[in-house]
């Protein structure tokens, strides 16, 4: 089988890394050898594979030893559970230099070191929030990741952020076989989570690949540094990770997304009831004068 | 202080005349608060000691007079080498204006290079617009026959991605989608000029090649394919190319500037002359095999040739002095079959001679030297053939592996056996080495100047005396013109070392009455 590079992007805190390495393990378990890079200067996109706190990085290693030159592939890349390869890009602390860089040099790096002639048949590229620079869009440059993957929910924040990423998608997939391969949908138990996440992904012009429901075993299995099916094999929650890394593997449905404008992305959320019709009459009013209009309306009913 | 027009005195001597001196030494005295000449005096001493050497080795973050400089240089010089190509530097404007300086002042030839002028709106919004309107001006305004597109810092920090970028400008028309457009990445902040030229090397060869390799077959055309790396001395480019007419050796440069920066008065300016053309870079991987006369500075292309047309590509060293240029030209004759002709055996012989005459002056000297890692190693193995002694090699932008292996080989020879290996370290360092343990001469690029003015300045036994040879060589001219390779440029380089010694003994010996008894006629 070809190598098949995967891109994972998504909101902040949507659970991109939790999904990621849940997937990656139902993966591994059906016979597939992976590595995981994790493109985020908090470096934790492998600590569930690999059960520990957070792995030492790239550019951490490099920083220690002087020059990225400095460092050998097996300085950088842990085999953790189910073999899967293991490998964080690293990057500054908040506030200082540039994450975006980071995201680069540790590819490059990689690439140079030979990590991608190894025998795998699946790269998964966790990367940070947002599509914010360059940097983060260097796991979906030529010849790297051509699948991507968003990690959504059924708020509004999340949506807009799947809607951006797909912005971003755009500029590659125009030049490039980079193309948007799904939304993978990680519940909030919000109302209609599973038809707004469709409905989005049709207008998408892609596919909600799979409903990941809300389940308390994630996070049991996250406090002891385990992905679900590591922990509880026979949890009904491994069997969802495990439908999903099935769908992946059949996945043929690759395609250039159609980013909605912001007024298409609202008139959806209203059509599923998430956002109101918006009231002109009350833009701009303070408290004071709404207060003032009430009274006025209250007299004049007396 | 006015000049008469008939008798313009030069910077020097005017600033000597006392009007200058005068207003100088006010400068100093009332703006500048210029320490006396006795402290100065004091603090220069004290840098030339052996405590201070210790101190300055200790140095870990600063860099102090650079031996090496960025990696767009050398991208921007292997583009000129090729036919018809403007090199485009994707980021800032002053990048590209200090590259095209560089190479002014060093080849006193024009550069035709142009940059995107990135400016702060790019690095929030990317480069993409910069991207789209300077191809197009620039395909427009210079219609050159393909684009090499670099970049610099700013571009890549903000991580702009040139396939996605130049793609998009074909795609949306900026310039037509079969104009070649090359492409390396080249962050100044990693390696240097020579990583540079490694980048853009493997992108043209990438570019060409990559996706057109049915219907190739290695050694179907005959020819060899050579590629020199980052190299600055033209007549290294007649040379090999005279060394292969002899041998009845087709041959392909890849990348050859020797044209376009060396261009004639002749009233006309060519914007683009001579390269190596598209149709040979395509036709290359049919090649019997490709050359690489700098194996630390052609990493990359290395291994793009091995992997994509399967060349052997077998370690060769640079072909510097006699034994590493035999070896080049038997090479070239093991992969073509062909003999090496009688008039190259001839040139070979009347080198060994010129060693020969020459080897009573330059047996025992010792030489610090300083450059790009594959010139230092070609120019270190000539010294040992010669007789003389490498002191201090140094070479700011090598790895470790690089100075383990010069430090090996050096030791294994009696006359290396002196010699210390220096790997990113600048000319800071070099000063200091100098100062503490004393080389005959100085063998580098212009910069090494000041090195001899602070040696001279302690006094002048402890003067080491300057060679020009590396680049930049900014301060004499025309010596870009010479050959450094092959028999022909190892005479260049053993009359130009003898010719050093010569001088220094004749201004040592000038003296009349004291010193002149050994001021000879006959050397």
């Amino acid at each position: 089988m070809a190598l098949r590079q995967c891109a994972i992007y998504g909101k902040g805190g949507i659970g991109k890394s939790t999904t990621t390495q849940n997937l990656v393990a139902g993966l591994a378990e059906a016979g597939n050898k992976i590595m995981i890079v994790g493109c985020d200067p908090k470096a934790d996109s492998t600590r569930l594979i690999l059960h520990a706190k957070a792995q030492d990085t790239i550019m951490s290693l490099a920083a220690d030893a002087g020059s990225v030159e400095d460092l050998e592939l097996e300085d950088v890349l842990k085999a953790g559970y189910a073999g899967i390869k293991c490998v964080e890009s690293g990057g500054p602390e908040p506030g200082v230099g540039c994450a975006g860089r980071g995201v680069i040099t540790a590819i490059n790096f990689l690439e140079e070191e030979g990590a991608y002639e190894e025998d795998l048949d699946f790269v998964f590229y966790d990367v940070l929030g947002d599509v914010v620079c360059g940097g983060f869009a260097m796991p979906i440059r030529q010849n790297k990741a051509q699948e991507i993957y968003i990690v959504v929910s059924g708020e509004m924040m999340a949506m807009y952020a799947a809607n951006n990423i797909c912005k971003g998608i755009v500029k590659y997939a125009n030049s490039g076989s980079v193309r948007l391969a799904g939304l993978i949908c990680n519940s909030r138990n919000t109302d209609r989570e599973d038809e707004l996440i469709s409905a989005l992904a049709a207008k998408l012009g892609s596919q909600m690949i799979h409903f990941i429901p809300r389940d308390n075993v994630v996070q049991r299995a996250e406090i002891r540094r385990m992905t679900v099916i590591e922990y509880d094999p026979a949890a009904k929650q491994a069997d969802e990770y495990r439908n999903l890394a099935q769908k992946i593997i059949h996945n043929k449905n690759l395609v250039v997304p159609t980013p909605l404008t912001m007024d298409e992305l609202e008139e959806l959320m209203m059509e599923f009831g998430m956002l109101d019709e918006e009231d002109e009459s009350i833009i701009g009013k303070t408290a004071a004068e709404e207060r003032k209009v009430i009274q006025i309306a209250a007299a004049a009913g007396a | 202080m006015s000049q008469i027009a008939e008798h313009i005195k030069p910077c020097y001597p005017l600033f000597m005349e006392p009007e200058y001196r005068d207003v100088l030494s006010r400068k100093a005295t009332e703006c500048e608060e210029k320490p006396t000449q006795e402290t100065l005096e004091e603090k220069f001493l004290w840098t030339t000691s052996q405590e201070y050497k210790d101190l300055n080795f200790q140095r870990e973050a600063l860099t102090i007079n650079p031996a090496k400089a960025c990696q767009p240089l050398g991208s921007l010089l292997c583009s000129l080498g090729f036919k018809g190509s403007l090199p485009y530097i994707h980021g800032s404007q002053g990048c590209v204006a200090y590259f095209r300086t560089y190479f002014n002042r060093h080849f006193k030839e024009p550069i035709a290079c142009v940059s995107d002028s990135m400016t702060e709106d790019a690095a929030v919004f990317g480069g993409h617009k910069n991207m789209h309107a300077g191809l197009q001006n620039a395909n427009s305004l210079y219609k050159p026959e393909m684009i090499s597109v670099s970049t610099t810092c700013m571009a890549e920090v903000i991580g702009d991605d040139l396939n996605a970028f130049i793609n998009n400008a074909k795609k949306d028309g900026m310039i037509p989608n079969d104009l070649p457009t090359p492409f390396a990445h080249t962050p100044s902040f990693v390696g240097s000029h020579v990583t540079g030229y490694d980048s853009m090397m493997e992108g043209t060869l990438r570019y060409f090649t990559l996706n057109d390799m049915a219907g190739k077959a290695v050694g179907s055309n005959g020819k060899v394919n050579i590629i020199t790396g980052f190299e600055t001395y033209l007549g290294n480019f007649r040379v090999l190319g005279r060394m292969m007419r002899e041998m009845g050796v087709d041959y392909t440069l890849l990348s050859d500037p020797s044209e376009i920066l060396d261009t004639p008065a002749d009233g006309k300016y060519r914007m683009y002359a001579g390269g190596t053309s598209i149709e040979e870079v395509k036709d290359a991987p049919n090649a019997i095999d490709t050359l690489l006369l700098q194996p630390f500075g052609l990493t990359k292309t290395k291994k793009f040739v091995e992997e994509t047309w399967s060349h052997p590509c077998t370690r060769l060293n640079p072909p510097m002095g006699l034994a590493w240029t035999d070896e080049f030209l038997m090479r070239v004759s093991e992969l073509t079959g062909k003999g090496i002709p009688e008039s190259l055996e001839l040139e070979r012989g009347r080198l060994v001679d010129m060693m020969g005459d020459s080897h009573a002056w330059l047996h025992g000297k010792t030489f610090s030297l300083y450059g790009d890692p594959d010139f230092v190693e070609g120019m270190c193995h000539f010294l040992l053939e010669l007789g003389a002694e490498p002191k201090h090699v140094l070479s700011h932008n090598a790895n470790k592996r690089w100075g383990k292996r010069l430090a090996k080989a050096l030791e294994e020879n009696p006359y290396g056996r002196q010699a210390q290996v220096f790997v990113d370290k600048d000319l800071w360092h070099l000063r200091s080495l100098l100062f503490t343990d004393k080389p005959d001469f100085l063998i580098g690029n212009s910069y090494g100047k000041f090195i001899q003015r602070d040696t001279f300045h302690k006094g002048p036994k402890h003067e080491v005396p300057l060679i020009r040879i590396g680049f930049p060589i900014f301060d004499r001219h025309h010596l870009h013109r010479s050959t450094t390779l092959g028999y022909e440029g190892a005479m260049t380089i053993v009359t130009t070392l003898v010719n050093a010694v010569m001088e220094k003994l004749d201004r040592d010996t000038i003296q009349y009455g004291v010193t002149d008894y050994n001021y000879d006629l006959v050397r």
